[in-house]
């Protein structure tokens, strides 16, 4: 694989390649296709009858309705997407494929492109059922939020891509050894990104850190979508810009990475 | 023969003449204190067979990595088909392949996925006909629909063979290419590598500890030792040098610092 040059053509049939590839994994494997459906089917379940109890008791959630379990779906797309992400990446370490991969024609740019596809496919598995068993239990209907789900969705992929790619660097830069940070860095955020509550909660100082985040203002346009019915257009730009920095950064990272993966001969240990 | 002394002789990166596979100049690998690979020349002519000999953390596998610009080197020059490596990489990486112990193909995946993927990433053309004739010739057809994790260590490694085959590479650089098998799949590799060769006019870097290995299937041999080029020719005139018989005798000099006295002996 080569270093990245974005001025020489990406091949399409090379990120077809190493999406068939991820695609005949998980259809080999019915755990892993398990493992997709099981965890956001019980968020979705816990959360379900906790908004219950709380609308029946609570003034605010009465009026917001939806507002916990809607917070609960697209949290589970921004922390799926990073997931789907990062362990498409993680079956090459655990395979020990990457050397296979990085000798071949595959360059970084290709390799992540079929990553952010496979993070679509796998978050479609878990999500959709995840959304129907809302709908069907608990009556909140997620896609009735309309075109603003849109930019919902968009915004938090972007970022779970970000988190996705840096992440996937420093598990090629230092190994396996690295790998709890692809499960726990999206919870770093989860209490700065405002899922639960409102930005207004934090200490004046931390909002100021919570505004760096793009989900703070997908969350934060959710519950105005909710309770207010308004649809904040210059909150998912501000997201947007946001997130366009933080795909170019982590992407630069993850080069630099590469680089540094290389000087120090991780490639060829590729463990701990 | 000592590094210095042979430098005069060899080609260098300078040489861009077709007929140079692979040319590597005055390489150096440095992990922290360790110099991994000590300033190594060599070129390859294209169509030979040549063994990287040495013992353990002599700079093979650090060496095979540079030439394949899977480890940056320190300082040096690699170039590999006419092209400079790291820099040049997109221009030659489909025109080479490589085996080593290194890596695995995906167990969870059947052996005609397996080579699939990897036909499609080297943009192999009539990619079906191709996988048939490598079933055919490596004998992988009782076992092509098998996931790989399910196969003994002769099938995967001609399995492994057959990804390095895909491409129908111009250079082939393997690192172990026989390790672990029994004598008769070994034999069997070997014949198989000698016939590719021949058939397609490849060039190939082979690293392996097993000398009768290097004897039958090498033109040449670089034998290595704490990351220096500690002697470089034919099989035949390296043990002519030593006065010994077989590669082993001549690995074992080396390896337990006997060199002078062999070479003395033998003048």
């Amino acid at each position: 694989m080569t270093e990245l040059s974005l001025h020489r053509g990406i091949s399409a049939h090379r990120i077809g390649a190493m999406i068939l590839r991820y695609w005949y994994l998980l259809l080999s494997s019915w755990p892993r296709l398990l493992e997709l459906l099981y965890w956001p089917a019980l968020q979705v379940i816990t959360w379900g009858f906790i908004q219950y109890y709380i609308a029946e008791n609570a003034s605010f959630f009465a009026r917001a309705g939806g507002t916990l379990i809607g917070a609960v779906i697209l949290w589970d797309i921004l922390f799926r997407g990073q997931l789907g992400f990062s362990i498409s990446f993680l079956e090459e370490m655990w395979a020990r494929n990457l050397g296979n991969l990085m000798m071949s024609p595959l360059r970084p740019i290709e390799f992540l492109l079929s990553l952010t596809v496979m993070s679509l496919i796998r978050l479609a598995i878990g999500i959709v059922p995840m959304t129907l068993l809302a709908l069907f239990l608990f009556h909140f209907n997620v896609y009735a939020l309309g075109l603003p789900l849109i930019a919902f969705f968009c915004n938090l992929i972007f970022t779970s891509w970000s988190v996705g790619i840096f992440v996937s660097g420093l598990v090629l830069r230092h190994g396996l050894g690295a790998e709890s940070i692809v499960w726990t860095l999206m919870f770093a955020i989860m209490p700065l990104a405002c899922i639960y509550y409102p930005v207004s909660v934090l200490p004046v100082w931390l909002q100021h850190v919570a505004w760096a985040l793009p989900p703070t203002y997908v969350f934060e346009g959710m519950r105005a979508l909710l309770s207010e019915n308004t649809f904040r257009i210059d909150l998912m730009l501000d997201a947007l810009a946001i997130n366009a920095v933080l795909l170019v950064a982590s992407f630069w990272a993850f080069l630099a990475l590469l680089r540094s993966a290389k000087k120090h001969g991780s490639l060829l240990s590729g463990g701990e | 023969m000592t590094e210095n002394d042979k430098a005069s002789s060899r080609p260098t990166v300078a040489d861009r003449g077709a007929s140079v596979a692979i040319a590597v100049d005055h390489l150096v690998k440095v992990y922290k204190q360790t110099r991994a690979v000590d300033d190594i020349s060599f070129s390859l002519p294209r169509g030979s067979i040549t063994g990287l000999l040495g013992g353990n953390g002599a700079g093979k596998t650090t060496t095979i990595a540079m030439i394949m610009g899977l480890v940056l080197p320190t300082s040096g020059r690699v170039q590999v088909l006419g092209h400079r490596m790291p820099e040049e990489s997109a221009a030659v990486l489909g025109r080479m392949n490589f085996e080593s112990p290194y890596v695995d193909m995906p167990m969870r995946l059947t052996v005609r996925q397996n080579l699939t993927i990897f036909g499609k990433l080297y943009a192999v053309k009539d990619l079906s006909d191709r996988i048939a004739e490598l079933a055919d010739d490596l004998d992988l057809t009782d076992f092509i629909d098998r996931a790989n994790g399910k196969l003994s260590a002769g099938q995967k490694t001609r399995v492994a063979l057959a990804k390095a085959l895909i491409n129908q590479p111009e250079l082939l650089l393997l690192d172990e290419p026989t390790a672990s098998l029994d004598p008769d799949t070994a034999d069997w590799v070997r014949g198989h590598l000698e016939r590719y060769r021949r058939d397609n006019d490849a060039t190939i870097l082979l690293a392996s500890h097993n000398m009768l290995e290097v004897e039958r299937l090498c033109d040449r041999v670089i034998i290595m030792k704490r990351g220096r080029i500690e002697d470089d020719d034919t099989p035949e005139a390296i043990m002519a040098r030593y006065n010994r018989a077989t590669l082993e005798e001549v690995f074992l000099d080396v390896a337990r610092g006997r060199v002078n006295g062999a070479k003395e002996a033998a003048r």
